[in-house]
């Protein structure tokens, strides 16, 4: 019935940066199952006439001025990191590439 | 890979056709970042010019730069592009730490600008029309620096620390279409590209355009089909090339590359990849996959920019002349020979010239001095010449000169002390004691001092070989320690002689 | 100084008067909720985290007052603070572990009114892990027990603040609502909840689910009350985008209106048929046709509305909703704040935010982030995130509809009274259907309050009803509310709320006998 197959899963916890445990994998797989069926729906009522709305009040056009506010000091940005050299956030080796 | 892994570049061109495509990222000169309120300034103490919002932290939003916007404008109708009706934000989501939400604030499908075009014109002349895209809002990524490791690069690093300065500050992406029919002159072509890109937005006044500091970033796309196939070959994308000669050494080096894979029956991998200023060679980084699977969506905690139509109209107005039709009227206003002015073109410098010569330098002055000697300094340095001096300094040196304060020679000693930073050039004369000594007296008592020491030479010129006279002048120049003009020495030389 | 453990049971409002008369002062209320926190908290569990500043913040305000300083109508009142705002002072985790102990270096916006209105913050209440919840189950530490019935949910995601001001913690509390999680948490307590025009309250420092739906609203135990508070935290926000510029009217004012009697002569009340269907428990559906009499009664008229698309709301909101939550809570991957796991024998940064995900996130979370992540992936976005958004068009275009024909739109707001904590933790579906009745105005951004409307005959717990206003229509909720609240109290004779069982020591092993 479901469209929601395991390795599916496995992809979509890889993309969302989630280290699921295989048995997360297997519950997942089934209950995104019932969960994509049951809303699933919304593809038959949404017809081509129909306009997409992402913003439940239409505002347009909202800026800022270009003028300079307070920035925060370098310890209150490192307040709250796992860890830092005192001035720079600090992060274990990166696999891959720049983006 | 093997150097004979790279096929000759007229023999690649023979079999393959070449196509290209370039993304350069400008950053913007505003005051604030795209987002926030921090400046826009990157450099100083890390993780100081941050708010809640350039650090992502939970909570905050967004709001949109007006003059980011208007900035974006400016450029999309310099680019010759349509302004959008109404344009979006999207977010694009990745995993990376440089990029603090882990999604990055651009646009998608309705970018501010789009569909235009840009003439570019060749080091030959000919004028060459670059097919734009579209060009987007963005905001640019935080600083990364690799720790450990032995090159200091992100492979073999045993960790990293993060910046988020530079985190926000408004981009502009502008994206060409497919370039196809540059043939041979594709890397010359892209170099030109970026710089015609460069001399847009310095002109417009939208960013520092400076490529040796990151304002302005070039990705180069090229793909290879072979002549008469309909369908585009898989392209490459190389990262942050990050000079305008590197775009053409980039590109050549892409073409022979890919030649030499397809012609050994090879395919090309659809990857991103690096360029190595110092073995002028790039290499393969990340492949193309499911990874990138960015599932943009609309940014729900900013709304629709609809540019008002009067705005469009009355940037469109402000607009500076397009680089190429700028160039016509230059060249024949200076009097530059054809070579003279492909010259100071080629070497990225008419942006100075044009600035230099408003400053009231004479054309031809700025153009002996931005081709010549400050080139020759940047060259030794590997920056660009425009980053060693303003135009504003080099009026004022051309003005010293001309006015016979300086001599040639004092004036070149000027120049290193300017670029050293000691000052203006009234300055660097002031504290170095430059000055020509232009007082008759001082030149007269060191001529009849070398005169009478020199009873030969003497009794020579008032025999009226006036060459004779080169001893003097040398001597008195000496005495001087160069500080005297060579030519004024002379005058005085042969009028004592006969006295 | 007399007992003054009696000052809990005073309102927002009642607590103003005296205030400002200086029969009482702001640290002796303040105590009094400190240590009514202290007496019953252990078994609400409403509180995540009490302040240890309020009593000095208390005894400033009474400095002040003293010193004849002119304060707001609610300068000294203790208040709630849902653990989704950020407070510069106190540790802000969103229910989660992955926020475990973080203070934040600001304030939210409404959080700097609350306290530039001189409230008095008590402390952060319990929440469902980021609001993804209608029971406060998934709160990672531990959930809230509904004061009515300590084995029973207290509704969610905020079902701490509900608690919070059901069992007389506090006389107010600030909730955040993306699908109804102030007012559905709200019905089944027996307080009052409101979900304010999307825009009408910044969202600058709650920390993000559904950015398109989060609304900051008040939590007290009177219609009064949260009028009082929607005033202090409304208003124009240049932090935050979405923020609308609109003058708003005084809602206390509009709420003294619904009190002064005759405020529902002629007004058009729409019922809306596709919120009142089969799967209502019936003494829900019994309490609300009551209320419907009392108002035709009071001279409203009740009209049948429908609003066909409703069917998919549910539907639409989760896609919607879970598509922004995957984005929104990408950030927390263990670089600038929050927790970070090192899996064994380390690991690459991509493993280092894997496995802190993996460890921060409760199940829910993790359900929904896989859910959004699936609904805006490549191939699947127009399916599902672009077909939802159409079905939002639709949900507003029959709430267009209705507000053509009638004032106020009404409904149960919750489906049934409280269910019992693990009673549908395992079953996604089964939850997500307690939020049927309170998702389309969050899909339209339209306001919406509950009001307490009486006990459900069956198990004797508290339901409330839903009223519903056109986008900025917010001032209607409180005076039709306040105008149904005392009708309903005049029939009872009392407030429902002074029904709920006393949760003091001596009858509190009797009022958990049982539970577990
Ligand atoms: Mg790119
Ligand atoms: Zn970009």
């Amino acid at each position: 019935m479901s469209e929601i197959t395991r390795e599916q899963v496995q992809h979509l916890a890889g993309l969302a940066r989630i280290a699921l445990t295989e048995a997360e994998i297997d519950t997942m797989t089934a209950e995104l199952g019932h969960i994509v069926d049951s809303v699933a729906k919304v593809r038959e009522v949404a017809t081509d006439d129909v306009p997409a709305t992402s913003h439940p009040i239409p505002l347009e056009n909202v800026f800022r001025p270009d003028v300079v506010g307070e920035t925060l000091t370098a310890e209150q940005a490192l307040s709250g990191a796992p860890d830092h050299d005192g001035s720079r956030f600090r992060v274990s080796a990166i696999l891959g590439e720049e983006q | 890979m093997a150097k004979a892994d790279l096929m000759d570049y007229e023999k690649a061109l023979e079999q393959f056709e070449v196509v290209l495509g370039f993304e350069v990222h400008v950053e913007l000169a505003t005051k604030t970042k795209m987002f926030s309120d921090a400046p826009n300034f990157f450099g100083g103490e890390p993780n100081t010019n941050v708010t809640p919002v350039d650090l992502g932290l939970p909570g905050s939003l967004p709001v949109v730069n007006e003059q980011a916007v208007r900035y974006s404008i400016s450029l999309g109708l310099a680019l010759g592009c349509s302004i959008a009706e109404s344009s979006r934000f999207a977010r694009k989501n990745y995993f990376y730490p440089d990029n603090p939400k882990n999604y990055q604030v651009s646009q998608f499908d309705e970018p501010i600008a789009f569909e235009g075009e840009v003439e570019v014109e060749l080091p030959d002349g000919t004028v060459f029309a670059i097919p734009i895209e579209r060009a987007h809002m963005e905001e640019d990524a935080g600083k990364l620096t690799h720790v450990g490791g032995s090159t200091g690069r992100i492979q073999g690093a045993e960790y990293s620390l993060v910046d988020y300065n530079r985190a926000g500050i408004p981009l502009v992406e502008i994206v060409t279409k497919p370039i196809i029919g540059a043939g041979a002159k594709g890397p010359e072509l892209g170099a030109a590209y970026v710089s015609t890109i460069r001399d847009i937005v310095r002109a417009l006044g939208v960013s520092e355009a400076r490529m040796e500091r990151g304002n302005l970033r070039c990705d180069a796309n090229v793909s290879l089909r072979p002549h008469g196939q309909e369908k585009l070959g898989t392209r490459t994308e190389t990262k942050n090339v990050n000079s305008f000669r590197s775009v053409e050494r980039a590109v050549r080096h892409e073409i022979q590359r890919q030649a030499a894979i397809l012609a050994a029956g090879g395919t090309i991998t659809q990857e991103t990849r690096h360029w190595h200023e110092d073995t002028g060679r790039t290499s393969a980084g990340r492949p193309k996959s499911d990874a990138d699977d960015y599932r943009y969506f609309p940014e729900p905690d900013l709304l629709p920019v609809v540019p008002p139509r009067e705005l469009v109209e009355e940037l469109r107005l402000a607009l500076p002349e397009a680089p190429v039709a700028q160039r016509r009227r230059l060249k024949s206003e200076w009097g530059f020979a054809d070579l003279e002015f492909q010259d100071v073109v080629n070497s990225g410098l008419l942006t100075e010239l044009v600035e230099t010569v408003a400053a009231g330098a004479s054309p031809q002055a700025a153009r002996k001095w931005w081709t010549g000697e400050i080139a020759r300094l940047a060259n030794a340095q590997g920056v660009e010449a425009s980053s060693l001096v303003s135009p504003l300094q080099v009026s004022e040196l051309i003005a010293l000169v001309e006015s016979g304060e300086l001599t040639d020679r004092l004036a070149r000693q000027v120049l290193e002390g300017v670029v050293a930073g000691e000052g203006s050039p009234s300055e660097v004369v002031e504290a170095r004691g430059l000055k020509v000594v232009s007082d008759d007296g001082a030149l007269i008592a060191a001529i009849d001092e070398a005169l009478a020491s020199q009873p030969d030479v003497l009794a020579k010129i008032r025999d009226g070989k006036v060459q004779a006279a080169g001893a003097v002048i040398g001597a008195v120049m000496k005495a001087m320690k160069g500080q005297a003009d060579a030519a004024r020495v002379r005058e005085l030389v042969l009028e004592r002689a006969q006295a | 100084m007399t007992d003054t453990s009696s000052l809990v049971h005073l309102s927002a409002a009642e607590l103003s008067t005296r205030l400002a008369a200086g029969d009482v002062s702001s640290v002796d209320v303040t105590r009094a909720h400190l240590d009514r926190i202290e007496s019953v908290d252990g078994d609400v569990h409403a509180f995540l985290h009490v302040s240890s500043a309020a009593l000095d913040t208390a005894a400033d305000v009474d400095r002040r007052r003293a010193a004849g300083e002119a304060l707001g109508p609610l300068a000294g009142v203790p208040i709630a603070i849902k653990d989704v705002l950020c407070t510069i002072d106190m540790p802000s985790t969103s229910g989660s572990k992955i926020l475990e102990g973080w203070v934040p270096p600001y304030d939210a916006t409404v959080v700097a009114k609350l306290r530039a209105a001189d409230l008095v913050p008590l402390g952060k209440t319990n929440m469902d892990e980021f609001a993804m919840g209608s029971s406060t189950e998934f709160s990672a530490y531990g959930p809230t027990h509904n004061p009515w019935s300590l084995d029973r949910i207290p509704g969610g995601s905020g079902g701490g603040s509900a608690a919070a001001v059901a069992a007389f913690e506090a006389p107010l509390a600030l909730g955040s609502d993306t699908g109804g999680s102030i007012r559905q948490p709200g019905a089944v307590t027996g307080t009052v909840g409101v979900k304010p025009t999307y825009g009408s309250v910044s969202r600058y420092g709650a920390i993000a689910l559904a950015s398109s739906l989060d609304q900051v609203g008040p939590v007290s135990r009177t219609v009064l009350d949260s009028a009082m508070l929607h005033d202090v935290i409304t208003g124009h926000d240049p932090r935050d985008s979405t923020s609308l510029r609109d003058a708003w009217p005084s809602f206390t004012a509009a709420a003294r209106t619904g009190l002064a009697g005759g405020a529902l002569e002629g007004v058009r009340i729409g019922v809306v048929r596709e919120l009142n269907g089969d799967g209502f428990q019936a003494g829900v559906k019994a309490r609300f046709a009551e209320a419907l009499e009392l108002m035709s009664a009071a001279g409203a008229e009740i009209v049948e509305i429908s609003a066909p698309s409703f069917e998919h709301a549910i539907s639409a909101y989760y896609l919607i909703l879970p598509a922004e939550a995957s984005s929104n809570l990408a950030k927390f991957d263990s670089v600038r704040f929050g927790l970070r796991v090192v899996p064994e024998g380390g690991g690459t940064v991509e493993d280092v935010m894997a496995a802190t995900r993996e460890a921060g996130f409760g199940p829910e979370v993790k359900r929904r982030i896989i859910l959004g992540t699936y609904a805006l992936s490549a191939g699947y976005y127009d399916a599902y995130y672009g077909s939802a958004q159409k079905v939002r068009t639709l949900v507003q275009r029959d709430f267009a509809a209705a507000f053509d024909q009638v004032d106020v739109l009404v409904s149960p707001s919750a489906p049934t009274t409280a269910f019992r904590l693990g009673e549908k933790i395992d079953d996604p579906l089964a939850m997500y259907l307690n939020d049927i009745t309170t998702i389309p105005a969050n899909l339209a951004g339209i306001p919406g309050i509950t009001v307490p409307m009486g006990l459900a005959e069956e198990d004797g717990l508290p339901t409330g009803l839903q009223f519903m206003a056109p986008a900025r229509g917010d001032a209607r909720l409180y005076t039709y509310g306040a105008a149904l609240e005392q009708l309903l109290e005049q029939g009872w004779g009392h407030t429902l709320i002074s029904r709920a069982p006393d949760l003091s020591a001596t009858e509190q092993t009797a009022a958990t006998e049982g539970v577990i």
